[in-house]
């Protein structure tokens, strides 16, 4: 086939991607959405297997037909609930595909120059052709493109390992440094840019030089993303899917190929745009979120006074029940009981009743961008009465009753009372300003950032302690 | 426990502690419930809708209060009716402890446990127990009914084929409960609503009543915070220019209703007799401060009177009363909720728990002791407000300028980062070959469109993105499909491997993307 062909269905499958992507801006456009994407994905697999350079067909198309085979699986079988560490797992695989082509790419690169400088003829194929018919010029970027893929994509890789690891519970939630700090990340950083500088200058064995680079470059991911806290994952999980764009962009450069940039590009500066909306709503900036832990104290936070005083849910089915309008603002609490069901018969209930329902969601809560959004959507929770932070905040002076089920600093109202707090600043949901709130909690803990919620001291705040799910079982019954 | 409520001994009283609706709520928490005969009769409750409820109906008081733990009454108690009372029993009712200091030295001496309705404190936990909140509510309403009755004219404006009418002005002195329910209830008919409070904080609360706040320009505003949410007296100065206020004010209203009250003093005079002969032949004052000597100075208490300019001035002191189902209905449900505290197991075993706020501040006698006054409560009514910074009305040069200033700075940032990135783009264009540079051209201009398309993505739809574009970002399998045909095996063997991977993210990504769009509905 003609290199052309190949270029064009390139062209068509990057406008299928944009679309895509444009498409997710509405519910309903989404839905149309996705088939571009896969259409885009199908045409550019497709041009690149019967386009010139490839090879090898039969080994191709096993390897994508066992690949495929076990993303059937594993997305039919997944939980809503395992959605974060569904996303951070697929992005560790992307980082080692780029790893393993930016290896690739070296192994061949040196194959080529070396049969290059014997005497004689060479007829190159695929991918090497490619290569062979590079300048000096084009060679030494080539090699920076290397060193950019590898080490992003491993960084992508062992980071995406530990955020899967922490948000699926298998590794310790809380952020965890070994002695050193940031400073054993700088210096493995500078080392791998020493490094990479040796093997783009092409002084001494070039893959030790990569190995070790890529050694490095894991170790900085895992130390990075294990010094990071549970509910910053948002941040961690986007910035992930962003790296993983960059090291497509990287490769994309290495071999040459527009439509690899170009979706590189694009999935890089989504998860971009994902980690500054993250931010903004946690009112802190990028870096230190990625360094960890919460910036300095600036002095004593204000005491708090009263006491939390618990209900049943006699009493909070009591308040339902005379209530006209209700807000719930659901948490990753709700998201571990698993609530989101019993939550939804909650709300078809009061609306049944002819009560205003709608919900609140922070832009933070849950461990992934949109989490909430989604657990609702699959418990059947019409996402037309589903809101977002700034939608809804101005209502709360006018509501009845609030529900808070699992979710902490998000309402906490010292980010906008008290200066010193660690949180302040933060855009917060100002449930407070209801006329009843009503709080499910496991226990009297702290959140995770572990600040005293004075919400829950508040005059008009009752406790409806118990495990979500349960609590809400138990109110079910008795909405009348 | 048994609860009984009390006949009214006082002349002309309708009002019931204990309806057979709140009875049967009581009757929930565990207790027994008893009436005097002909207790709920002026209220509109028969003997008969008491006896249905469950509760048993008593020929008379004495034999109450021999076969009950908890007397409820509405009134504050006579002498005799403490005097048939046993130590340990306990008695609910308005008792106003400061101007009752004989009763409360009785009621010491008889050992009974007293709680005052008139004491519960006003915090958020309590106000369904606030029993001076939900009388003033019915006063506020039925000040304006009395009014509007006394008015010879519409309260609406119309206009009708006869002629035009104009709305009746009405000014609210003292925006408290009662101000507020008058407000309402003066807008509801139609009136024009004109309100004064000496809280400048409470404007907001007037505002969204739909009346107008009758601004006062005083530098020392007070802070109604500090003493529970209550008025406290004014200087004279403020008192001047209050007044002065009143008087340009006063030609123009045809109904004034006055309820300033500021706790344990008179009630302040506010409208003056010159005021009052200002008004127009026909306006009508309604004073509900009239039981504390009034905030007019024409006001004879428990009377309605017209003056010699035909102003009629309503001093009655029972409005509550005059409108009894609902007064009854209202307190006997305050009366439940304060009994709900006393038993919050729910198994008819009151535990008189001193150590809550809202218990110890409306006991005012117990155990041969007196109780009151009440230490200070635990927390604090009502958080002190922050006084309210004014903003500046910016003039329209002043705007302009400010505009003209936020676009040169965003003009200079945008410039400045297109010189610096300019820059950066020759350098890297100076250095590396042609063919990057057109590769590169690719990659900024897809960036852009990256920025441009996501900013546009619904918030709700984040999680779907991150998946789908965890999808796409597998497009990285071109490369490897590009190397596996290649060379050494050693390619074969990664090339394959990304191949692998790529290719459950491919499937896995779009897939779990489609279910999770279907998911979304409208409803």
């Amino acid at each position: 086939m003609e290199y052309g062909f190949t270029t064009a269905a390139y062209v068509v499958a990057a406008v299928l991607f944009i679309l895509s992507l444009g498409g997710l801006s509405g519910q309903e456009s989404a839905k149309r959405a996705i088939w571009y994407g896969i259409a885009g994905m199908a045409l550019a697999v497709l041009a690149t297997l019967i386009g010139p350079g490839a090879g090898n067909w039969l080994l191709s198309i096993i390897m994508i037909a066992i690949g495929g085979a076990i993303g059937w699986v594993v997305a039919k079988r997944v939980q809503m609930t395992e959605m974060p560490q569904l996303v951070a797992a697929m992005h560790s695989l992307v980082g080692l595909a780029a790893v393993f082509v930016g290896f690739n790419a070296q192994i061949e690169l040196a194959r080529v120059l070396r049969a290059k400088a014997e005497p004689g003829v060479h007829v190159f194929q695929g991918f090497a052709a490619v290569l062979a018919n590079k300048t000096p010029a084009e060679i030494a970027m080539l090699k920076i493109e290397v060193f950019l893929g590898i080490f992003i994509g491993a960084v992508t890789f062992t980071g995406s390992v530990v955020a899967f690891g922490k948000l699926a519970g298998r590794v310790d939630g809380k952020p965890r440094k070994l002695p050193g700090g940031h400073m054993l990340n700088a210096g493995a950083l500078g080392l791998s840019i020493l490094l990479g500088i040796l093997y783009c200058a092409g002084v001494g064995p070039a893959i030790l030089w990569l190995i070790l680079i890529t050694l490095l470059a894991f170790f900085i991911g895992y130390h990075l993303i294990m010094g990071i806290g549970g509910a910053d994952m948002p941040v961690v999980v986007s910035m992930l899917n962003s790296y993983s764009g960059w090291a497509a962009a990287a490769i994309g450069f290495t071999l040459g190929n527009d439509l690899l940039i170009v979706v590189g590009a694009l999935v890089g500066s989504s998860g971009a745009i994902l980690s500054y909306i993250m931010c903004k709503a946690m009112n802190r900036n990028f870096v230190s979120v990625i360094l960890g832990g919460f910036g300095g104290e600036a002095g004593p936070a204000a005491e708090i006074t009263g006491e939390q005083i618990a209900i049943d849910a006699e009493g909070v089915a009591a308040a339902l029940n005379d209530a006209d309008s209700v807000i719930i603002v659901p948490g990753y609490g709700m998201a571990v009981a698993q609530a989101q069901g019993a939550v939804s018969e909650l709300t078809r209930k009061l609306r049944a009743a002819g009560k205003t329902v709608r919900f609140a969601i922070h832009p933070v809560a849950g461990r992934l961008p949109g989490h909430m959004n989604v657990l609702l959507a699959e418990a059947k929770v019409p996402y037309d009465i589903v809101l977002e932070m700034d939608e809804i905040n101005e209502d709360f002076p006018s509501t009845d009753v609030v529900i808070v089920i699992g979710s902490n600093d998000i309402v906490n109202p010292a980010a906008q009372d008290d200066p010193n707090s660690p949180i302040a600043g933060m855009p917060v949901l100002e449930v407070w300003k209801a006329k009843q709130v009503f709080v499910s909690k496991r226990g009297q803990g702290t959140g995770y950032s572990g600040i005293e919620n004075p919400l829950f001291f508040k005059e008009n705040t009752r406790m409806f302690y118990g495990d979500a799910k349960d609590s809400l079982n138990k109110l079910l019954p008795m909405i009348d | 426990m048994k609860i009984g409520a009390l006949k009214e001994g006082f002349e002309g009283e309708a009002r019931v502690a204990v309806t057979p609706s709140s009875a049967g709520h009581l009757m929930k928490l565990g207790h027994e419930v008893f009436v005097e005969s002909g207790a709920g009769a002026r209220a509109g409750f028969s003997d008969d809708s008491y006896r249905a409820a469950g509760v048993t109906v008593l020929p008379s008081a004495a034999e109450l209060i021999r076969s009950v733990d908890v007397v409820a009454k509405v009134r504050q108690p006579s002498e005799a009716e403490i005097g048939q009372m046993q130590p340990g029993q306990t008695l609910i009712s308005f008792f106003y402890p400061a101007q009752n200091s004989e009763l409360l030295a009785q009621a010491k001496e008889q050992g009974i446990t007293a709680i005052a309705m008139d004491m519960v404190p006003r915090i958020s936990r309590a106000q369904k127990m606030d029993a001076l909140s939900s009388m003033a509510n019915i006063a506020g309403y039925r000040a304006v009914i009395e009014a509007a009755n006394n008015f010879g004219r519409f309260f609406t404006g119309q206009v009708t084929a006869a002629g035009k009418v104009p709305p009746a002005k009405v000014l609210v002195v003292g925006a408290g409960v009662a101000g507020l329910a008058s407000i309402g209830t003066a807008v509801s008919l139609g009136a024009q609503v004109y309100a004064f409070d000496v809280r400048p904080e409470v404007a907001e609360q007037i505002e969204s009543m739909g009346a107008e706040f009758v601004y006062l320009d005083f530098e020392e505003a007070q802070d109604g915070a500090a003493t529970g949410g209550y008025a406290a007296p004014s200087s004279p100065e403020f008192r001047e220019k209050q007044l002065a206020k009143f008087r340009e004010l006063a030609p123009q209203m045809d109904v004034v209703i006055t309820t300033a009250l500021i706790p344990g003093r008179d009630a302040p005079k506010l409208w003056t007799r010159d005021m009052v002969e200002a008004m127009k032949p026909g306006s009508v004052i309604v004073d509900l401060a009239a039981e504390r000597g009034g905030n007019c100075e024409l006001t004879i208490p428990d009377e309605r009177h017209v003056t010699e300019n035909g102003v009629t001035i309503i001093g009655y002191t029972d409005f509550p009363s005059r409108m009894g189902a609902q007064a009854s209905e209202l307190y006997g449900n305050n009366v439940r909720h304060f009994m709900a505290d006393l038993t919050p197991k729910k198994d008819g075993v009151i535990q008189h728990n001193m150590e809550d706020d809202v218990i110890r501040g409306a006991t005012v006698t117990r155990d041969h002791d007196v109780t009151w006054p009440p230490p200070p409560p635990k927390i604090a009514a009502i958080a002190a407000q922050k006084p309210k910074e004014k903003k500046r009305e910016l003039t329209v040069e002043e705007r302009r300028a400010a505009e003209v200033a936020a676009f040169k700075a965003e003009t200079r940032s945008q410039v400045t980062l297109l010189v610096a990135g300019a820059l950066v783009l020759l350098v890297i264009g100076a250095v590396a070959p042609a063919s990057f540079m057109a590769h590169f051209i690719v990659f900024v201009l897809a960036c852009f469109i990256g920025f441009r398309v996501i900013w546009n993505v619904a918030h709700s739809l984040h999680t779907p993105l991150m998946a789908i574009t965890n999808a796409i970002s597998s497009i990285i399998i071109l490369g490897a499909l590009m190397q596996i045909g290649s060379g050494s095996w050693w390619v074969v063997l990664l090339g394959a491997l990304a191949v692998l991977m790529a290719g459950v993210n491919i499937f896995g990504g779009f897939l779990v993307t489609r279910r999770m769009l279907a998911m979304f509905q409208k409803s």
